[in-house]
């Protein structure tokens, strides 16, 4: 043994806890030009709908939710954007990161230059799930504040008339968006978990993403189906439409009490299926 | 070699089998590579060389057999001995539109063990022992396969490293590329790590290593330090003469076997004759000898003799 090495005996380097690797990973994700072009188109929902708004017509009354009180106070059109994008845009994007997260790094063979480090399995899922969580969040402020600024600039603020009628502050109101859009970002993170589980099956991240999306346009059939009532309960999409209960007086927090249990119960069953996956495969991509 | 040495070798496997549905890629293989050494893994494509490699990382799991590097069990996935492994495992793959750098400091960031404070120095300096500091800000998707290969060889430097696993180090790269690798693997070695480097290119390995293991068909047919594996083949003689037909007849007195004559020389197996008592005989039987020369086998013809077939594909 050489002395260097008695050196490294003695005091054996200590792994260091540090957010270096999660850091790196974002560093990816939002630095790739294809996701901010995927979040350039989240961000043009809210500006399309407030311009629309604008100038067409006052009292044109049907339209998606929350669209017709967009006229009264500017803070609608962040509703009514994460409305609109709620069943498709938002958790396309999700999908696509998430389909991504172990699938892509498979199919470039960097996954096996970050296991042979050794990165660790586990650490490596806890990383890119974080990532996804962030990205989830991100996605869906990014939509709540162009919405925001959008309708603060063509609409005003002021007052802000709820769902039940009652009349509230504009920062009670601010509020309530800044929960509805941590409400959504909790719903695509479950989603984000199924994504990163699927992500594990496959070195085609496309296929992955697509799968994701498939699975998700598959609960809305699921709900819409009313024979199927038994079964609404546990469909995860089923509570998302319930972030809407943030905007009454009081909040009416049974919905978005359920919708947040079965939103950690997809978290967690399917990370552990990811951990389960990815922690005994082979790795021979 | 005591065994408390022999404990604490580099890489130590006994029984080591992979199975993958239908066939055993890798069948109950002992490799043990002694600290130091520039171990040649070698043997032709789909030899299970690089699932022998793989296994040896962690990336794939046993079917059977255990594997300890530097004395410490690879069971349950990679734990902490592996991040005294540098490796290259069957080509470069980064991210193509990071830079060379970027794909650096991302696996750097990936690695518990490294310290952020002096990470962008070890980058630097890996790029610069692999002759691409110019080319660190390059995106890697504009990278030849040469300067992909180099960045991949890079990775494995970023960290001080006590084993390098490099799987076919040099694929893709000129010659002059090829002459840099031989010499960074001489280097790292001189420098106190042990090396284990697989190839399909016999020749390449046969300048650098100390040892060699030769894989064929799953099975590890021969392994041991490059000198004793080639005195253990058979030597040939060669005499140059311009009367081959006598000079044939006292070899075969001799004893020596596989006796061929072509114009103006005879070759013939050794065999256990001594080869003190060659030139002499010749000498005695008036066959003037114009040269004589004992030939080393080369790799080529030791794997030839191991397995009795030439260098190509397995199935």
């Amino acid at each position: 043994m050489s002395a260097a090495e008695l050196l490294l005996v003695k005091n054996p380097p200590r792994a260091r806890v540090s957010t270096r690797f999660l850091r790196s990973e974002l560093k990816i994700i939002f630095g790739r030009r294809r996701n901010l072009a995927g979040m350039g188109v989240l961000a043009v929902v809210p500006v399309i709908l407030a311009v629309a708004v604008r100038v067409s017509a006052p009292g044109q009354g049907d339209g998606p939710p929350f669209v017709s009180a967009i006229t009264g106070n500017g803070l609608f059109v962040a509703f009514a954007a994460l409305a609109l994008e709620l069943p498709l845009f938002l958790p396309l994007a999700v999908s696509a990161i998430s389909g991504d997260a172990v699938a892509g790094e498979a199919n470039l063979g960097t996954l096996r230059y970050l296991l042979a480090i050794p990165a660790g399995r586990t650490r490596l899922l806890v990383i890119k799930y974080a990532a996804i969580v962030i990205f989830a969040l991100a996605a869906t402020f990014l939509v709540a504040i162009v919405g925001v600024i959008m309708g603060l600039a063509l609409f005003g603020g002021g007052d802000m008339t709820l769902l039940s009628g009652t009349q509230t502050s504009m920062a009670d109101g601010m509020w309530r968006l800044a929960l509805s859009s941590l409400y959504l970002a909790a719903q695509f993170s479950a989603l984000g978990a199924i994504g990163l589980f699927v992500s594990t099956l496959t070195e085609q991240p496309i296929g992955a993403t697509i799968a994701i999306v498939l699975v998700n346009v598959f609960m809305f059939i699921l709900d819409s189906i009313s024979q199927l009532a038994w079964l609404h309960p546990w469909l995860l999409t089923h509570w998302w439409t319930a972030f809407a209960d943030l905007l009454r007086d009081p909040i009416a927090t049974e919905s978005i009490k359920r919708g947040l249990i079965t939103a950690l119960v997809y978290a967690s069953v399917f990370w552990l299926a990811a951990w389960a996956r990815l922690s005994t495969k082979d790795i021979s991509s | 070699m005591t065994s408390a040495i022999a404990d604490s070798a580099p890489v130590l496997t006994s029984g080591l089998t992979k199975r993958f549905r239908r066939q055993i890629a890798v069948d109950r293989i002992d490799l043990e590579v002694p600290d130091g050494a520039v171990y040649g893994f070698l043997g032709p494509n789909g030899s299970g060389k690089t699932t022998t490699i793989r296994m040896l990382l962690g990336l794939i799991s046993p079917t059977a057999g255990e594997i300890s590097l530097f004395g410490s069990s690879l069971r349950a996935g990679a734990p902490a001995v592996l991040r005294r492994v540098g490796s290259l495992v069957e080509g470069p793959a980064f991210h193509p539109y990071l830079s060379g750098r970027a794909n650096l400091a991302r696996l750097d960031a990936a690695d518990r063990y490294s310290n952020p404070r002096d990470s962008r120095s070890r980058i630097d300096s890996a790029l610069d022992r692999v002759g691409l500091l110019a080319a660190a800000e390059k995106r890697y998707r504009a990278y030849s396969l040469g300067m992909r290969q180099r960045l991949a060889i890079a990775n494995a430097l970023l960290m001080p490293r006590d084993l390098l696993v490099l799987d076919e180090p040099t694929n893709g790269l000129d010659p002059q590329g090829t002459r840099e690798v031989r010499h960074l693997i001489t280097e790292l070695a001189r420098a106190g790590a042990t090396v284990l480097v697989s190839s399909h290119l016999l020749a390449e390995v046969e300048q650098i290593c100390s040892h060699v293991g030769v894989m064929y068909e799953g099975r590890l047919v021969a392994q041991a330090p490059l000198s004793e594996l080639r005195s253990s083949t058979v030597q040939t003689v060669r005499v140059d003469t311009d009367r081959s037909e006598e000079a044939a007849q006292v070899l075969a007195e001799l004893g020596l076997s596989d006796i061929a004559i072509s114009p103006g020389y005879v070759t013939a197996t050794l065999g256990e004759v001594a080869v003190e008592k060659i030139m002499p005989n010749l000498v005695n039987a008036d066959v003037p000898v114009l040269g004589f020369a004992v030939l080393q086998p080369s790799l080529e013809d030791v794997f030839v003799f191991l397995t009795g077939e030439g260098f190509d594909v397995s199935g």
